[in-house]
């Protein structure tokens, strides 16, 4: 199994921008935990999200060929709660695409209002600076993630 | 127009605070980019990048940290560059000052050869010709 944290892309422009939703419900077992008497949606998991929006829209602009892997959160800045009920909306930018990284540039929105930024930078890590090697096989893009963007690639490739 | 040195070092500056979370007083001229400023790998691909955009520059790989040089074997022996690994070391980083370097070419001591200053020399060199 695998933690995805967005449900589904709206818009999806190849090399470009993407923007996906996720919607909080109480029936995620860790807003149990955080917290009970309050719960609310953790930042940290709304950097997941971010980077699953922005690192698919940065594994598609190479076709998936390099194993793309979030490398450092440059700026995470959330300024609101988010509760049970809410719809986040993640959206993406990329900033610079390199053979050997990417940078992105993110807004987060709640029902609609923006609420904070989340800039990342990953890396494409077969082209790493170590020139450490990694197993061939893509571990990063399985099928869960292509089946998420399948219904946009096909309006892009129409 | 050229860029005075002191407008590339304000520009260089804010580079590094964006990107390494330091304060403005700490990017001295002689900061050491790892060392007294914390720059992990990843770090000067950030730093490249937000280069790249502060001064519509192109950076190529290898020029502002020429990493490929440290993995060839003709270049590096027993952890020390080589005669003709320090040959090739000068010849790209024109920007740096290797003279304390040269003395004991350590590799662990290379990052240290980044200084804030290393930066804004490459900088002007490229936004000036």
């Amino acid at each position: 199994m695998r933690w995805i944290w967005i449900d589904r892309f709206l818009e999806f422009e190849r090399g470009k921008s993407a923007t996906a939703v996720k919607n909080v419900s109480l029936a995620e077992e860790h807003l149990h935990d955080h917290w009970e008497p309050y719960p609310i949606m953790p930042v940290s998991l709304m950097i997941e999200g971010m980077a699953q929006t922005a690192g698919i829209l940065v594994g598609e602009a190479r076709g998936f060929r390099e194993k793309v892997i979030l490398a450092k959160v440059a700026k995470a800045e959330i300024n609101d709660l988010v509760t049970p009920g809410d719809q986040i909306t993640y959206r993406a930018e990329i900033e610079t695409i390199s053979p050997e990284a990417a940078s992105t540039r993110g807004t987060v929105l709640r029902n609609g209002e923006p609420i904070g930024e989340i800039n990342l930078l990953f890396s494409h890590i077969d082209q790493n600076l170590a020139g450490t090697e990694f197993p061939e096989e893509n571990f990063v893009f399985t099928g869960q993630f292509e089946r998420l963007i399948a219904p946009l690639l096909e309006s892009v490739d129409d | 127009m050229p860029m005075t040195e002191e407008e590339v070092f304000e520009n260089v500056q804010e580079v590094l605070v964006e990107a390494l979370g330091v304060d403005d007083d700490e990017v001295t001229a002689e900061a050491k980019i790892s060392a007294d400023l914390g720059a992990e790998s990843i770090d000067y691909l950030d730093i490249t990048f937000r280069l790249e955009k502060a001064f519509d520059i192109k950076i190529p790989r290898g020029e502002l940290v020429p990493e490929q040089l440290l993995n060839n074997p003709e270049y590096v022996k027993d952890g020390r560059l080589t005669p003709e690994g320090l040959v090739q070391l000068k010849e790209r980083m024109t920007h740096a000052d290797l003279t304390e370097f040269e003395k004991d070419p350590e590799v662990a001591k290379i990052m240290d050869l980044f200084t804030v200053q290393t930066i804004v020399n490459y900088v002007m060199n490229k936004v000036n010709g």
